[in-house]
């Protein structure tokens, strides 16, 4: 049987990743999860130098998920490349470093100080809502998102996952951008933004006012762009958004993603990644599947 | 360093301890590994409310292997654990959070100030504490003196009401100035949990006297071990994790001296 999956040339031993911002470098689920285990690790969001973040509360539960505006807070590229490329280098997966920055130059910055490192790829956040410079506004826009795909694939040395936001009217518009610009992979999604109330306090419950919304409850719209990307570009698709086990997983790699991720899931159930590892073996024999790479895309009539 | 873990465990006792306040006593190995001032992250069973409800640990017995919680309803995720009953499980994420420094108190004269919901988490520290030089002052509403009688059998214990229906009236630092006043206080350092206002006080007041004051702070939770950076509050040296001036209060804390922190 195998479980095996390529993106970008790069070979993961099965389709399951962590989400970025769920799960910081790997080193806190540890006691829960064997990262020898994971098809990739990819990493919370880092600059080129340390961000705050935003004030608090920076997170909230909603029906069947929740919002968060953490804003990025990262402890800049230099802790990170001594502290967290060393301890995943040690682990037998592949890593994932998600890259965030205000303006094209710190992106630029960043993939240049990890171009030499032991990542297999990079992810190139470009729709955060929760920071008001930089970030969204490259993914909300087909010419910006252009525009920062190429000069970063100019200076890259490592395959580029663009990660797309929901936020969109159409995001097939983005992904086709992606593609022509030469990115190797798309990402989708990332949290849709939402907002809570208080209505005790009168309030907005998150100091930010809006959040990102992630979760089960988000699933269905994730699967859903999921597929219409599928269609409109060529370039492997990593999906994310809700998944919170095997169903959910192969539920997205039928729509068209070759690898998916879990994000929200670790919080309620740490365990998730591993369950949904093993859950997809049992699914294959089940089903009698030797190849998950016949999974991909299955369902398109 | 001991495992974190997320585990079904039986409850083996609950009780209403006073007006929207309850017990419930936790079977679990894990409490041979707890601490006073560390907490717990309990899980509904509505699977629309996902993520888990940090809940200190006001007791624990490492011989019978339970963990003690006190909590107040809050909404509708402690409102459903107030409905538990003994035989019941629930899904625990644990043992979470770095917990008092108990070594500090030693051979000092340590004042443990608690303030409403915050009074239980002081309760295991006043415990792990029994035999040293002692004194709690715990903060109620009203006449509903809920585990005062556990203070009582491990320190000296004095009580302020809201309402003034029992001890000094006002709040907890109210009593603390009155004693110091009679000569009966004279704290080294001071232990403390309770709303945000208290804590305030209690920072200043041991700034002025000069004196390190312990502070268990609340924040947002979502992943409850690090992961998320949902949970930060300020910090005044730029924190080794971070790189900013944000600590995590599931990890670095909930704990925190009182003049490390901006509050
Ligand atoms: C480290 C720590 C220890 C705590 N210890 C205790 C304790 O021993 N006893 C006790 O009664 N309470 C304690 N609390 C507060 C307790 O976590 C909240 O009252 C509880 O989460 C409310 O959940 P709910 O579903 O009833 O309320 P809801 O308001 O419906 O909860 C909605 C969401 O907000 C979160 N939330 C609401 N209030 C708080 C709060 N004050 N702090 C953090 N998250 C909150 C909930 O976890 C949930 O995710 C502690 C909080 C923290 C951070
Ligand atoms: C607390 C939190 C932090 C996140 N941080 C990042 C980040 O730094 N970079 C990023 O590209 N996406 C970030 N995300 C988005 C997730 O990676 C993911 O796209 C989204 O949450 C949807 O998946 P889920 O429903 O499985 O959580 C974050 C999500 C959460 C919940
Ligand atoms: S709750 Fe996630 S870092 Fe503290």
């Amino acid at each position: 049987m195998n479980t095996a999956v390529t993106i970008a040339g790069v070979t993961l031993k099965n389709p399951v990743m962590t989400a970025s911002g769920t799960f910081g470098s790997g080193m806190e689920y540890q006691d829960f999860v064997d990262l020898n285990a994971l098809g990739a690790v990819v990493t919370k969001g880092v600059a080129n130098v340390p961000w705050e973040g935003n004030p608090t509360p920076r997170v909230t539960e909603v029906y069947g998920g929740m919002l968060n505006a953490i804003g990025l807070q990262n402890p800049g590229i230099d802790l990170f490349m001594q502290r967290d490329i060393p301890f995943l280098e040690s682990k037998d997966t592949q890593i994932i470093v998600n890259v965030c920055g205000h303006t094209i130059e710190e992106y630029v910055e960043v993939v240049e100080r990890l171009n030499d490192s032991p990542v297999a790829m990079m992810e190139i956040n470009v729709s955060c809502p929760n920071v008001k410079v930089g970030a969204i506004a490259f993914g909300q826009n087909t010419k910006a998102l252009t525009e920062i795909t190429k000069e970063i694939k100019a200076h890259a040395k490592k395959p580029i996952i663009m990660k797309l936001s929901p936020n969109v009217t159409d995001i097939t518009e983005m992904a086709k951008a992606a593609e022509a610009a030469g990115a190797d992979a798309i990402s989708l999604i990332n949290t849709l933004t939402g907002m809570k109330i208080d209505i005790q306090r009168k309030k907005f419950v998150l100091a930010n006012r809006t959040g990102g919304m992630s979760g089960p409850a988000i699933k269905p719209i994730a699967v859903r762009m999921v597929y219409q990307c599928a269609q409109a570009v060529k370039i492997p698709i990593i999906g994310m958004g809700g998944i919170s086990n095997a169903e959910d997983a192969i539920e997205f790699m039928l729509a068209g993603a070759s690898a998916v991720a879990i994000g929200a899931a670790n919080f309620i159930n740490p365990y998730a990644t591993v369950e949904t590892i093993r859950g997809i073996e049992a699914y294959m024999k089940q089903q009698h599947i030797d190849d998950i790479n016949e999974l991909i895309g299955a369902v398109h009539e | 360093m001991t495992q974190k873990r997320k585990t079904n465990v039986t409850i083996t006792k609950t009780k209403q301890l006073a007006t929207g306040v309850y017990e419930m006593i936790l079977q679990t190995p894990q409490a041979k590994e707890a601490g006073a001032g560390q907490f717990v992250a309990l899980y509904t069973k509505d699977r629309s409310r996902l993520l888990p409800r940090p809940i200190s640990i006001c007791g624990i017995d490492p011989e019978q292997e339970t963990l003690r919680l006190v909590y107040r309803v809050a909404g509708a995720g402690t409102g459903e654990f107030s409905t538990y009953r003994e035989g019941d499980t629930v899904a625990m994420l644990g043992i979470l959070g770095n917990g008092y420094p108990l070594d500090q108190a030693r051979g000092k004269q340590a004042l443990i100030l608690g303030g409403g919901i915050g009074i239980p988490p002081i309760l295991g520290l006043a415990q792990a504490l029994k035999g040293e030089n002692v004194t709690a002052i715990l903060g109620y509403r009203d006449r509903e003196l809920f585990l005062k009688d556990d203070f009582d059998q491990v320190c000296q214990t004095y009580v302020a009401t809201e309402d003034g229906s029992v001890g000094t009236k006002g709040n907890v630092l109210d009593a603390v100035r009155m004693l110091e006043e009679k000569g009966e206080l004279n704290p080294d350092i001071i232990f403390s949990c309770g709303p945000l206002p208290m804590l305030k006080a209690i920072k200043k007041y041991a700034e002025e006297r000069g004196i390190p004051a312990y502070l268990s702070l609340e924040e947002r939770m979502a992943c409850g071990v690090g992961a998320c950076l949902g949970c930060v509050c300020k910090t005044t040296h730029k924190d080794e994790h971070s790189q900013v001036n944000n600590a995590r209060v599931c990890t670095e804390g909930p704990v925190f001296l009182a003049s490390d922190v901006m509050i």
